[in-house]
């Protein structure tokens, strides 16, 4: 079984969550930019950030079998702080990047002008450079905040089909099916989705467009959930090939529409002589 | 991929391309690069701040448009068809993700005859990317590396696992090099006491030193 979680912070995760994840089957992950738990106060914390997600992150993923790629974007969190925005300016020279497949994670946090301004500029700055967009839907004020992304990506240069909502859940997936975008799901062991209903609202809304993803960070969540949605589907009766469709060809199919997808992973041939994410002196 | 391959000439590049449309591409690039070089001989046309040549997008875009495997060769080819001098290697190095600065180590050996451009290898031989330490160790390090810095460079390749015939000019520098032995020595005797093997290219760079130390 192959898998690619389309939205994982592997900056946060171990090397021991590397190697569960390769014998779980996963060989591809999107990195999104994001909060880190921790305020960031200045354009650099966020420059150093983007290094990492471009040349650390990759190297580390490698070492254990897995493609790594990144969105690029200013979260919707830290729009709201005027010490961050001008992260804005920045981001074109990033965007470039040959292992940036989507801006994001962009949208809503708590819904107020300064994220409406981010999102806006960040959707534009997606068509410029002929990316994709990874949409975060806010946590609270959900299907509010849901309408509220729609009405502005459909006002945006970038086409729906060109869009990702991601943290769907049943309350928000009619709208966002709707739509006409891609859906994403993060499955979490106590919050979001769990795997379960992930299952059902496959059996509602078919496997066409859905991702789903592990979303797993720095907060209680599991790099393994995207293998538990494939079991489960399978023990609910979906064939191998919707599993592949799901966990494989939609992340695929949508980060493919950058045109900087690259899955095969040149792993370095020096792990016999000990593994330098181990600190060397093995 | 951990030994840095020698600069390569315009035809091999283009040979090892995937497809008409890399070649074609990368035919384009370079003639960008070329009327940037040609373009500074010539007095300015217009006042700074001046557009980024279209060379550098096509520096950082490399990876796509002729694959990976190529992306190294074909990027260090356009900062010396473009004679990228210091200023412009260090802030393509500094906005550059690790295969752009990859590139940039390979070909400053190249481009840069002093020891101006040494921050951008110190740099790269304090990550733990043994892309970037191998493509560090090259000629330029051999030349300007200080004699602490350059052991240090050597003793980082043998603790992260980069092989050292990526160390260019080692048994010249080597030769000799007391202070080396001892580093070498004390590694191993490190390695030693945890039950750890020692590696061969250890033992071969003890050798390489010439200098006597007890066996590990």
């Amino acid at each position: 079984m192959r898998i690619f979680d389309p939205h994982i912070h592997m900056t946060s995760r171990t090397t021991d969550d590397y190697e569960a994840m390769y014998a779980a089957g996963v060989r591809a992950v999107v990195e999104p930019a994001f909060w880190l738990g921790q305020p960031r106060t200045s354009p650099a914390s966020f420059f150093d950030y983007f290094d990492a997600l471009l040349g650390w992150e990759p190297f580390r993923a490698a070492q254990y079998g897995i493609a790594h790629h990144c969105t690029l974007a200013l979260n919707p969190k830290e729009a709201n702080d005027p010490r961050c925005t001008p992260v804005l300016d920045e981001l074109p020279r990033y965007l470039v990047k040959d292992s940036v497949v989507a801006v994001g994670e962009i949208g809503y946090d708590a819904m107020t002008p300064a994220e409406d301004t981010a999102l806006a500029a960040q959707l534009q700055l997606a068509a410029d450079h002929g990316l994709p967009a990874l949409v975060h839907t806010p946590h609270r004020d959900k299907l509010a905040g849901l309408h509220r992304t729609l009405d502005v990506v459909r006002e945006s240069a970038l086409p729906v089909e060109r869009t990702l909502l991601d943290h769907l859940n049943e309350t928000t997936v009619a709208a966002a099916a709707d739509s006409g975008c891609w859906l994403g799901f993060s499955v979490y062991p106590d919050t979001k989705m769990d795997t379960d209903r992930m299952v059902t609202v496959l059996r509602t809304f078919g496997t066409e467009r859905i991702l789903v993803n592990s979303a797993a960070d720095w907060g209680r969540s599991d790099p393994l959930k995207t293998r538990e949605v494939a079991d489960a589907m399978l023990a609910a009766g979906f064939t191998d090939d919707d599993v592949d469709r799901v966990l494989w060809r939609n992340p695929v199919a949508f980060y493919g529409l950058s045109g900087r997808l690259r899955l095969d992973v040149p792993v370095p041939d020096a792990l016999h002589e000990g593994n330098s994410v181990l600190r060397g002196g093995e | 991929m951990l030994t840095p391959p020698p600069p390569r000439t315009r035809a091999d590049v283009a040979a090892r391309l995937p497809d008409d449309q890399a070649r074609a591409w990368f035919t384009e690039a370079l003639a960008d690069a070329t009327r940037a070089a040609t373009a500074r001989e010539a007095p300015p046309a217009q006042a700074p701040p001046a557009p980024r040549p279209a060379w550098q997008l096509r520096f950082v875009t490399a990876g796509r448009h002729c694959g990976q495997d190529a992306a190294d060769a074909v990027r260090a080819l356009l900062l010396i068809e473009a004679r990228a001098d210091t200023e412009t290697l260090t802030r393509l190095y500094r906005e550059g993700s690790a295969a752009e600065r990859r590139a940039v180590l390979l070909a400053l050996p190249s481009l840069v005859d002093g020891p101006q451009a040494t921050p951008l290898v110190d740099d790269a031989l304090r990550t733990h990317d043994t892309r970037l330490i191998a493509a560090a160790v090259g000629p330029y390090a051999a030349a300007h590396l200080t004699p602490h810095a350059w052991r240090h460079a050597v003793l980082k390749c043998l603790f992260t696992g980069v092989p050292l015939t990526a160390v260019a000019d080692l048994a010249r520098r080597a030769a000799g090099d007391a202070e080396l032995a001892r580093m070498l020595a004390a590694h191993a005797a490190e390695r030693t006491a945890a039950g750890r093997e020692l590696s061969r290219d250890l033992r071969h760079a003890l050798t390489l030193t010439g200098v006597p130390t007890e066996e590990p």
